[in-house]
């Protein structure tokens, strides 16, 4: 690990140096793996946060309650220490820059990981339009604020809105609450410009989506998940 | 050549031999899928097992709910590492459903609606191993988990017990299903952690 920059209260952004990387696609994932002092091992899988840059890749890990990997990493590690790590991994949830279709990307909390590698990637290579809805409980959830806010503003063809379960900002227009078809249409991209569409997060939130979506007329095929989550301590 | 992480501990070890190397108990039942869970009708569902010689049989949803069917508990591993133990299965043996097919194939490969495939050797859906399962922990499957009828193989990872069964080829050749034509093992086998091509 070379460096370590903190998202929210429960997130940060490692940077691995892993020599001989071969480079990644933009929405893959690393199988990263501990080893204690008495042998015993525990590997989880994380999304890949950044595009290919060379050995360095970044991972952002969101600690989940009694996570005995995520406590480890997204707290503990420091600069220097050293961890397995296996991959690219997955070849479905991804995005190329020759993919000219407008981009519907859907993330629910820490989903927003590998949402935010296929934004990252389209800098310079890419005019594809993307729009990313990111449902978060609280403003204080929100991973990338300062960068995806500063992305949007620059009207490179990125439109982001942030959909609140829990509590808003002062002044936000949308009330509180999980996200809706309406929020789909009005923040997303209609059927008919056939966008690819990227859901991410935990499976009720992925299900919820992807079942909004297809009623409102998006092809299944169309429509890629990742589902993440806590799936055991 | 381990790499021993500083400062890292780690919890649960594994001392029932359950568990196949780097996996860990889960009490959820976590959902990977990698597009939205298809819906099919029970009036328009059906399971067709076509040989080598493009020779079918099928059954409608009727037909599969008439064929005697089995209780069956398994422990369950996902590639991703997590396990289940003892997980409560009803469905139909596949050598109940293969009984009358007559092939020379060595090898399957499994479609579902919505897309996905997976292959393994037909020896794998035999003798006890294979069933299409419909219920789960004595309830009808939910969509999410593969229902109304999903492939159930427990001895390999649980990506090669394709969700929303809706067939399977008999061939005289491997052909790689989704996950395996993306890296993922050709066989799968989780004692020998054959999680990706070349394991």
């Amino acid at each position: 690990m070379v460096e370590r920059r903190r998202e929210t209260e429960t997130a940060s952004t490692l940077v691995l140096e892993v020599p001989g990387w071969p480079g990644h696609l933009a929405g893959q994932h690393v199988d990263v793996r501990l080893t204690a002092p008495d042998g015993y091992q525990a590997a989880r899988s994380y999304s890949l946060a950044a595009p290919t840059n060379g050995d360095r890749i970044e991972i952002t890990v969101q600690r989940v309650p009694d996570g005995e990997v995520s406590s480890y990493l997204a707290d503990e590690a420091r600069n220097g220490d050293t961890v397995e790590v296996r991959g690219p991994v997955g070849g479905w949830f991804v995005w190329k820059p020759e993919d000219s279709a407008p981009v519907l990307l859907v993330a629910g909390g820490s989903g927003v990981v590998p949402l935010m590698a296929m934004i990252r990637s389209r800098d310079g290579v890419s005019a594809a339009p993307f729009r990313l809805i990111h449902s978060v409980r609280t403003p204080q959830d929100r991973i990338y604020d300062h960068e995806l806010r500063s992305r949007a503003t620059q009207g490179g063809g990125l439109d982001i809105t942030f959909v609140y379960t829990r509590t808003a900002p002062a002044g936000e227009t949308r009330s509180v609450g999980r996200i809706t078809a309406d929020d789909l249409i009005r923040y997303g991209w209609l059927p008919d410009l056939a966008p690819t569409c990227y859901v991410c997060g935990p499976t009720p939130f992925v299900e919820t989506v992807a079942d909004l979506l297809i009623d409102l007329g998006h092809n299944p095929t169309r429509i890629r998940t990742e589902r993440f989550g806590p799936t055991g301590p | 050549m381990d790499i021993f992480t500083r400062g890292f501990r780690g919890r649960g070890r594994d001392s029932s031999g359950q568990l196949p190397p780097g996996q860990y108990l889960t009490n959820d039942f976590p959902v990977l899928s990698a597009g939205p869970t298809p819906r099919i009708p029970l009036d328009a569902w059906a399971f067709t097992i076509t040989t080598e010689l493009a020779e079918s049989q099928q059954w409608s949803w009727a037909e599969l709910m008439a064929l005697p069917a089995e209780s069956i508990t398994a422990n369950i591993h996902c590639v991703t590492r997590w396990s289940k133990l003892d997980t409560d299965w009803r469905g139909v043996s596949l050598d109940t459903l293969l009984a009358d097919i007559e092939t020379e194939a060595d090898f399957a490969l499994v479609n579902s609606y919505g897309g996905y495939s997976t292959n393994l050797p037909l020896e794998d859906l035999l003798d006890g191993k294979a069933w299409v399962a419909f219920e789960y922990e004595g309830e009808e499957l939910a969509p999410e988990h593969g229902g109304p009828a999903r492939l159930l193989v427990p001895h390999l990872y649980l990506w090669k017990s394709a969700k929303w069964v809706r067939g399977i080829d008999l061939m005289l050749q491997d052909s790689p299903g989704f996950w395996e034509q993306l890296g993922y093992h050709d066989y799968g086998d989780p004692w020998r952690e054959q999680r990706y091509q070349g394991d």
